[in-house]
């Protein structure tokens, strides 16, 4: 296991660590947003003893910077909430704000810049315009923009709060309507779960909420956040893991939603690269079912491309094909969301996927 | 050589030669009290400024040290036609280039905002701190209010340099923190000081930049060796300079003197309300005056007399 990732996840090893593996620690779980984790992890574990001084001071400034903005969050969600109250649409939060108001292990240390909420398609012009009148405002004023957003994404353009400048994603799917394997929106609707004690905040149910958070890092073109992905999913599986018959559950969720291939990438990855526990058997089976559908991915190859790509985006962990791997994987995210063109298909594959598929498997 | 920095390496110890090879290649790894920093830069007047200006400065060596608050470099950006240079910190860069001439002073700044951007376990206040008797002043002041030239004539007065930019307050025990380093200087303050202190040691000047001429004087010996010393605040003093007139001094009104000190924190937002108490805190602590001065010498002698709150 890489350096940060093993600061991150075995903490009994930290006394061992020398004061220039520290400096790279804090160095690139800066880069990858993780800082403010590790110092999450050392009071969590009750280990902030064992962090130098040195490295004290930086994650707990971190850390001060994201409870900070979950305070701040808390308050942005209850404004949403009163400005969708008069049409009736609840609030349904994804990703980290949905971490953050629930309370979740994945929230620890999770700095959240803006709230990501999930509405049913038909209802976004209602959406749209109840939270214009509370004042916030489309970032996006260019017309190929706007038509771009709301012809191919599965989200509006990005808004922006016209006076507390804070930034708000609605979408009406989690994927995009071009993707070739999507889940139902109305699906993921109908098994959310309320938060808290009220009724009109909600997020995604445990099951949905993993297998969105694998969906959208499998997804993505562009992977910055690419590690703090893969430890959300690791905090989620953690914490879920332990309710009764949550793996077959899980599975078999994944095949109702058509994430198999997302699903599958991320007990692969959090496992290789972070040690998380998953069982054979829930593996195996998985496999099984990708390989019925002829969906198995091209292991040799994606091992190659996230394996740099999943590392923290600092200079000291890039080789000389990192940044190949993130070209790649940038034509890859845009691949999945395309129409399947087969000529665009056949170019990529041919030009650029094959060389490297030679290599990495010969 | 002064008490408490015979052991270790200075940077005088080492020729100018040496400090730019060693910034051209591994870095230079500086104790700047409390941080320790690494420094890489291409550019000779950053050599020229840190040899000048950090003589006095422990320099470490990079391998035993191991670990650096902040991995900084100032480097060219473009060469021909008004080259340009870039500050940065560990692959991010906070600001766009500026002039090449500018990379001295541009060092500095860039310190700074590193120190307000990732220091958050202290509560940081845009001000001057200067320590006498073992009680803290703070004048917290907007650019143009004369506070670098009172804040160097201190120093040269006998009162201790903490930080002639930014108080670093404990927000439990209420102590500031020192980090001394070079203070700053701007336009007519740099002819003054000349002047007046022909033994001050003065760094690259750059001019034209945004803050109009800019160079920078050596921290005193006595502030560098007792960098360790946190040390309570006493008074809370806003100066004016206004040429021409005669020494007025005001009580502030305490309330505020706190919205004031508030509005000058880098970082009170992220401590919430913890933040504020301490700062209110700091106001109770304090003696809080206006100061109108047109001369340096009546001010000065004003300060000496300052007795200790009630």
């Amino acid at each position: 296991m890489d350096l940060l990732q093993r600061a991150l996840r075995q903490p009994q090893q930290w006394p061992a660590m020398s004061l220039a593996e520290w400096d790279l620690v804090v160095r690139q779980a800066r880069h990858a947003d993780l800082l403010a984790r590790l110092a999450a992890t050392a009071r969590a574990c009750g280990r902030a003893d064992a962090l130098p001084s040195s490295v004290r001071l930086h994650a707990d400034s971190a850390l001060m910077i994201a409870q900070r903005q979950h305070k701040e969050l808390v308050h942005e969600v209850d404004q949403i909430r009163r400005a969708l109250a008069p049409v009736g649409v609840p609030v349904v939060l994804l990703k980290g704000a949905a971490y953050v108001l629930q309370g979740l292990q994945a929230a620890q240390g999770r700095l959240v810049s803006d709230v990501d909420i999930l509405v049913p398609r038909e209802r976004l012009a209602d959406v749209e315009s109840a939270l214009m009148i509370s004042g916030w405002v489309s970032t996006h004023r260019d017309a190929y923009d706007q038509h771009y957003y709301r012809t191919w994404m599965h989200e509006l353009p990005p808004l922006k709060h016209m006076s507390r400048g804070t930034a708000l994603d609605v979408h009406h799917a989690i994927l995009p309507p071009t993707t070739r394997l999507r889940p139902d929106s109305a699906d993921l609707l109908s098994a959310t779960i309320a938060v808290g004690g009220h009724e009109d905040v909600r997020t995604l149910s445990h099951l949905d909420m993993v297998l969105h958070s694998a969906a959208h890092l499998f997804h993505e073109s562009e992977l910055p956040m690419g590690l703090r992905g893969l430890v959300d999913l690791d905090a989620l599986l953690g914490e879920f893991s332990a309710e009764p018959g949550f793996w077959d559950a899980l599975l078999a969720r994944a095949q109702r939603l058509r994430l198999e291939p997302s699903l599958a990438m991320a007990l692969r990855y959090t496992a290789r690269l972070l040690g998380t526990p998953v069982p054979p058997d829930a593996n195996e089976r998985l496999a099984l079912r990708l390989r019925e559908q002829g969906l198995t991915p091209r292991w040799g190859l994606m091992d190659a491309l996230y394996g740099r790509a999943l590392l923290p985006p600092h200079s000291s962990t890039a080789d000389a094909w990192t940044p190949l791997a993130h070209g790649l994987l940038y034509l890859r995210g845009h691949w999945l969301r395309m129409p399947p063109g087969l000529l665009a298909r056949h170019l990529l594959r041919k030009a650029l996927l094959s060389p490297l598929a030679r290599r990495s498997e010969g | 050589m002064p008490a408490g920095l015979s052991a270790a390496l200075r940077l005088a110890d080492m020729s100018l030669a040496q400090v730019r090879q060693r910034l051209r290649s591994d870095g230079l790894w500086l104790r700047l009290p409390p941080f320790v920093v690494h420094v890489r830069s291409e550019i000779p007047v950053v050599a020229q400024g840190l040899h000048l200006l950090y003589a006095n400065h422990e320099c470490l060596d990079g391998a035993t040290q191991g670990f650096a608050d902040f991995h900084v470099s100032v480097n060219a950006r473009r060469r021909w036609f008004r080259p340009l240079c870039s500050f940065e910190m560990d692959g991010f860069r906070p600001f766009t280039p500026l002039a090449y001439g500018e990379a001295y002073a541009f060092l500095e700044w860039g310190l700074n905002w590193c120190v307000t951007s990732y220091c958050h376990t202290l509560l940081t206040i845009h001000s001057a701190v200067l320590e006498k008797n073992g009680r803290v002043l703070l004048m917290p002041a907007p650019p143009g209010s004369g506070k670098s030239t009172l804040c160097a004539a201190l120093m040269f007065n006998g009162w201790r340099l903490l930080s002639d930019e930014m108080a670093l307050l404990e927000p439990g025990s209420g102590l500031v923190v020192p980090a001394p380093r070079p203070v700053s200087l701007k336009n007519r303050s740099i002819e003054v000081v000349r002047q007046r202190w022909p033994q001050a040691v003065l760094g690259p000047v750059a001019k034209d930049t945004m803050k109009g001429t800019v160079a920078h004087v050596r921290a005193s010996t006595e502030s560098l060796s007792r960098a360790h010393e946190r040390a309570l605040p006493a008074w809370l003093v806003f100066p004016k300079y206004q040429a021409g007139e005669s020494l007025t001094v005001q009580p502030h009104a305490k309330p505020d003197a706190l919205v004031q000190l508030a509005s000058n924190s880098f970082n009170q937002h992220v401590h919430g309300r913890r933040g504020f108490e301490a700062l209110a805190a700091l106001v109770d602590r304090c003696d809080c005056h206006d100061l109108c001065y047109g001369d340096l010498d009546q001010a000065l002698a004003w300060f000496d007399a300052l007795e200790l709150p009630s």
